[in-house]
Parts: structure tokens; C-alpha cells; sequence
């Protein structure tokens, strides 16, 4: 391409093509939207359409089938936030809760020991960081398999003495510490990745000069590392809180929400698809919308954009 | 969700900073000072190591001892026994002939195959648009797109279910390779972010040498943007192929089975045959592992600017 010498495009472009010019607008005008055709297309389709109908759904009672929607107000609304049953399912999303902090913490834990030096620190890193990648499935019936009465974990405890062990997935009081105990085992390589990546993303310099000031491991990660991830930090807590909110996959393959173990999300799907009750499952959708969205606007608030906070 | 993230790019066009590989700014400990307390320092640092590796391990350990044994040995020794024979391999036949796991793997791999370069696709031009062209409501269909990624997608199943039902496509592949297309909304953030890193002066170029937008889309823009492509083909491949609940709900036809179901299928026919379940479970485990040794880096790297979008 000779361009070495080409004079900027608006010059060169418009003085000897005058008339074509006009044409080239035009052109311009309708070009982007021939791109975006087909993206838009498919947001509508699959994205705002279905969250546009959510909300009409929400104040019917529809059950999926008749082609009659009867309006009821807003009678979706007020049973799920008077009958117990419905929203006493949120409780459940403690455990995930606790799960999740638990999960931020290890994260963090492991990702400060491994961003000092560390023999195989790639081995560990890769083998923590592993249990991510397995598909949902897989980890459920693996996880079946652990919990279930004589299994691995009876094995495991059995081996150092404990005899005594509850029905891991069908004690209720019990089923949903396991549950979220799979959930932490499954997701925390992600947050460790995401928070060892963070750290190392802080020039070598600092911690040198931290050394000559004889700085030590503890002063480096209060004074280094935790300020390094401090944005990555707060991003995790926000989507661990709104996960928690969701938890749907692990209960949903290993137990199906049986003995107490069902979330929101398993209740909604239900309410749908086993109960065929569209309207009352679309209200339900509708509240976890709203809540997610409260959440993100909270986050927005307290952790703006990083642009703002760096230094 | 930030579509001004600055990253920086060096030449080959990987983002730099986030993984260093083996050049990582990796913190010394200072060695001089007080050796006994950085000694139990250190046991205590390996040995909370080896107590989370084994975290991690157990239980897949466990379940692939146990797809080599036959089911007299499951029925008679626990789980921490390894098999008699390592080259046991009936449940992985088993697993394989009478429980669909064919099937399921050649639908996972047509769903795979179009509905990555289908994201691909989309991603990219949505982004050119978006990132090449003023045009009048330009922050408007940004706006659309960001808004788009904070709608958890496991709730609006309910309204989009009808959304499919009504285009025909239920029990279909093509329900989920449209649902996995058209709504990764973070593949297009990951071009978006790349290709502002594209000098303008290469489009310019090109079309002052009578290329059209087309062109310059297809034969400049398409190939500079590879390094992004590679991330989203991985972190796009390891969630269509980890998805369960997409594939469960629209194709719930035995021989739609993707590996998720399929395998979910196990426990219905094999519920008392553990030794079949695991090699079912092993097999699927088997891709994923070897796909993470050979791209770990890839992946790691392909995480960090997929999950902070």
C-alpha cells in the first residue's frame, strides 16, 4: 500500500470526487446498521422481548398454554410476598451467602500465598484453579458420590476416626452446608485466578522497595496486595452476593430442592415449567430482576468505574 | 461491564499484565530476616497447599478409582481403595454404547462449532459498528447492549421459553445454538475492548485504496482482532460445553442429548451401577483437562478479561 505520501482522507476524498460524495453519506448513514442487523436482531429476539414479556406475564395468570391471558393485577405479586413458602426460599440463599464469603476468602488467601515465591507454584495454581473448568454435571454426580452414606467424605472422616456422620444431602438441616460446600469448591479457583492475576498486574518495583524498607510478608500484602485488588475485590463480593441470590445449577442436579435445598431460582423454574403457572413464575422472575439490578446499582455506587480510581 | 477498560496490548496483541507467565513480578521474601519464623512460615504456607490440592483432588480422585472397578469391588470396598485392575475399562464402554454418551458428545460438538463462530461473528460486527462508525444513535445500542448483560439469563427462561416455542424451535439444536449466539453480550465487550486498540489509520488506508466497509471488516479488522477471537472462542467453548440448562429445557428429546444431559440421564437408568456413572463422569472430565494443559494460558488469560467485562 503506497500510502506514504496520500494527503488525510477528507482532503484527498472529497476535492475530485465531488459527486460521489453525497452517495458515500448516505452510504455512511445506513452502513453501521447493516452490520448491527443481525446483533440487534438477536437482542431483541432473545433479550428484550423475552424481559419486555416477563413483566406483561407477571400480572397475568397464565399458565404457558391458553391463549387467553386474564389480567390480575398485581395478585402475582402479593402471593409471593405473603405466602411463606415462597419467599421463605430466600433463607436458603444464606448458606450460598456464607459459601461465598468463605469462597472470597480462600480465594484470597491462596492467591497471596502463591503471588510470593512458591516451588510447582504453577501446579497449585493450576490444580486450584481446575474444578472451574468441570462441567456442572459431572461435578454433581461427583459430589453425589462424596456425600452420599458411605461414601467418599464417610471414608474420608472415617479414616481419622469420626463415625458418627449425618445424611449429608438428606438431613435438611444439614443438605444445605453441602450444597454450598460444592458450590465454594466449584467457583473458587475463579475468584483465586481473577485475584492472582490482580496482584501480579502491581510492578516488581514496589515490592523491592517495600524489601528495603524491610518490609514484611504481612506489611506487603495490608499495604501492597490489598489495595492492588481492592476493585477486583469489591466486584467479586457484589456478583457473589447476586450468585447467591441465583444459586441454581448445583442444588437443581444434585438434589432437585428436595429436603429443603431449593433455591429461588429452582422454585421459579418450577413454578413455570412443572406447575405451569407462567404468570405467578414471571413475578417471581421479575422480583430477582429487581433485586439483581438494586444490587448492580449498589455496586456502581461504591465501586465506580476503575477509571476514576486509578491513581 | 466496562467498555473503556484500558489494557495494555503489546505487539503479538495479547493483553499484557494480567498473567505474565514465567517473567510475573514474583514477590521475594527477604530472606535476612528471622529465619525460624519464615521456616514455620513456610511449612505453613506448603502445607495449607497440599491441604487444598487435596481439597481439590479427593473427590475426583475417588471417582476415577471408582469407574475401573467392577461392580463386586464397588459393593465390597470403600471409596478410597483403588481397583484391583487399572485396565478395567467395561463402565467406560458401558457409559459409552448403552448411555448415549455418543450422541452426546457429536451434539455438543455441532452446537459447539456454530454457535462459537456464530458468536464470533456477531461479536465482531457488532463491535466494527459500534467502534468504527458515528452514527445517530450510536450510545443508544451501546446502552442496549451494556443494559443487556446485568438480565440474569436462568430467570427469563420463563418468558423466553415462549420466545422459542413460538419460532418453532423447541426440541431443536437450533433452540440452543440461537440461544447461545445471540445473547453473549460479553464476547462483543472483549471485541470492543480489542479493537480500540486497532489504529484507525489501517481502515483508512484500506479505503482509501477503494476498499469498502465490508472489506476492510472482513480482510483487516476480522484477522487483526485474532488474539480476541482466540479468548472468546475459549471462554465461549468451555461454557456451551459446561451448559446444563439450556440444553435440559429446550431439548429434552432422548437423541438431543448434549453431554450434560446425557450424562444428568445417568442417574436414571444406572442409579445403582456407581462404577458407570463415574466413567461417564470421567469421560467427560477427560476433553475439559486436556483442553486446560494445553491452553492454560490461553484460559487463564481469557477469564481474567471475560469475567471483570
Amino acid at each position: 500500500m503506497a500510502i506514504t505520501d496520500a494527503p488525510p482522507l477528507e482532503v484527498g476524498a472529497s476535492k475530485p470526487i465531488r459527486p460521489g460524495r453525497k452517495q458515500r453519506l448516505t452510504g455512511r448513514r445506513i452502513m453501521p446498521w447493516l452490520f448491527l442487523a443481525v446483533p440487534l436482531a438477536f437482542l431483541f429476539v432473545l433479550t428484550y422481548i423475552p424481559v419486555a414479556n416477563m413483566f406483561w406475564y407477571s400480572v397475568t395468570d397464565w399458565d404457558g398454554l391458553d391463549p387467553e391471558k386474564t389480567l390480575v393485577g398485581l395478585d402475582n405479586y402479593i402471593e409471593i410476598f405473603t405466602r411463606p413458602e415462597i419467599f421463605r426460599v430466600f433463607f436458603v440463599s444464606l448458606f450460598y451467602l456464607a459459601g461465598a464469603i468463605a469462597q472470597l476468602g480462600l480465594a484470597l488467601f491462596f492467591a497471596a500465598l502463591l503471588s510470593f515465591q512458591t516451588r510447582f507454584r504453577n501446579f497449585f495454581k493450576g490444580v486450584i484453579f481446575f474444578p472451574y473448568l468441570i462441567n456442572g454435571v459431572a461435578i454433581g454426580l461427583m459430589f453425589l458420590y462424596f456425600f452420599r452414606p458411605d461414601g467418599t467424605l464417610d471414608a474420608v472422616l472415617g479414616a481419622f476416626g469420626v463415625q458418627e456422620t449425618p445424611q449429608w444431602l438428606g438431613d435438611p438441616s444439614v443438605v444445605n452446608v453441602s450444597l454450598a460446600a460444592t458450590s465454594v469448591w466449584r467457583y473458587m479457583g475463579l475468584n483465586f485466578v481473577l485475584f492472582l492475576g490482580a496482584i501480579q498486574s502491581v510492578p516488581a518495583e514496589q515490592y523491592e522497595a517495600a524489601d528495603l524498607d524491610g518490609a514484611s510478608s504481612w506489611h506487603k500484602f495490608r499495604y501492597i496486595i490489598v489495595p492492588s485488588i481492592r476493585r477486583i475485590l469489591g466486584l467479586s463480593f457484589i456478583l457473589a452476593i447476586a450468585g447467591a441470590l441465583s444459586a441454581f445449577e448445583m442444588p437443581y442436579i444434585m438434589t432437585g430442592g428436595a429436603n429443603g435445598s431449593e433455591t429461588f431460582v429452582i422454585q421459579t423454574v418450577d413454578t413455570a415449567f412443572r406447575y405451569s403457572k407462567v404468570g405467578l413464575a414471571s413475578a417471581m422472575a421479575v422480583v430477582l430482576l429487581a433485586i439483581v439490578l438494586i444490587i448492580t446499582a449498589v455496586q456502581r455506587r461504591v465501586f465506580p468505574d476503575e477509571k476514576a480510581d486509578q491513581e | 461491564m466496562t467498555s473503556t477498560q484500558p489494557r495494555e496490548v503489546d505487539v503479538t496483541g495479547m493483553p499484557v499484565g494480567d498473567f505474565p507467565a514465567s517473567s510475573s513480578p514474583v514477590i521475594t521474601t527477604s530472606r535476612r530476616r528471622l529465619p525460624a519464623g519464615a521456616a514455620v512460615g513456610t511449612i505453613g504456607k506448603y502445607a495449607s497447599l497440599i491441604v487444598a490440592c487435596l481439597f481439590a483432588l479427593i473427590p475426583i480422585g475417588t471417582i476415577f478409582m471408582l469407574a475401573f472397578k467392577t461392580s463386586e469391588e464397588y459393593r465390597g470396598t470403600g471409596p478410597l481403595v483403588p481397583p484391583s485392575d487399572w485396565l478395567n475399562f467395561d463402565n467406560f464402554v458401558i457409559a459409552f454404547t448403552q448411555g448415549d454418551m455418543i450422541i452426546g458428545f457429536v451434539n455438543t460438538g455441532i452446537i459447539l462449532v456454530i454457535s462459537i463462530t456464530g458468536t464470533v461473528l456477531i461479536g465482531t460486527m457488532a463491535a466494527y459498528a459500534i467502534d468504527r462508525f458515528r452514527f445517530r444513535g450510536r450510545s443508544l445500542v451501546s446502552g442496549l447492549f451494556l443494559l443487556a448483560t446485568l438480565v440474569p439469563s436462568v430467570t427469563t427462561q420463563v418468558a423466553t421459553f415462549q420466545v422459542i416455542n413460538a419460532l418453532d424451535l423447541f426440541n431443536t439444536r437450533w433452540s440452543a445454538i440461537l440461544l447461545f449466539t445471540g445473547t453473549d453480550i460479553v464476547a462483543i465487550y472483549i471485541f470492543l475492548q480489542f479493537m480500540q486498540s486497532i489504529p484507525i489509520s489501517l481502515d483508512e488506508a484500506a479505503m482509501l485504496d477503494g476498499a469498502n466497509r465490508f472489506t476492510v471488516y472482513w480482510r483487516i479488522i476480522l484477522p487483526l482482532l485474532k488474539p480476541a477471537v482466540a479468548t472468546v472462542v475459549i471462554i465461549k467453548g468451555i461454557a456451551v460445553y459446561n451448559e446444563f440448562y439450556i440444553p435440559f429445557l429446550y431439548m429434552p428429546s432422548q437423541d438431543l442429548g448434549v453431554i450434560s444431559t446425557s450424562l444428568f440421564r445417568f442417574m436414571g437408568p444406572f442409579g445403582a451401577q456407581w462404577e458407570v456413572i463415574a466413567a461417564g463422569t470421567i469421560l467427560v472430565i477427560v476433553p475439559t483437562l486436556i483442553a486446560f494443559l494445553f491452553l492454560q494460558r490461553f484460559i487463564y488469560n481469557g477469564l481474567t478479561s471475560g469475567a471483570t467485562k
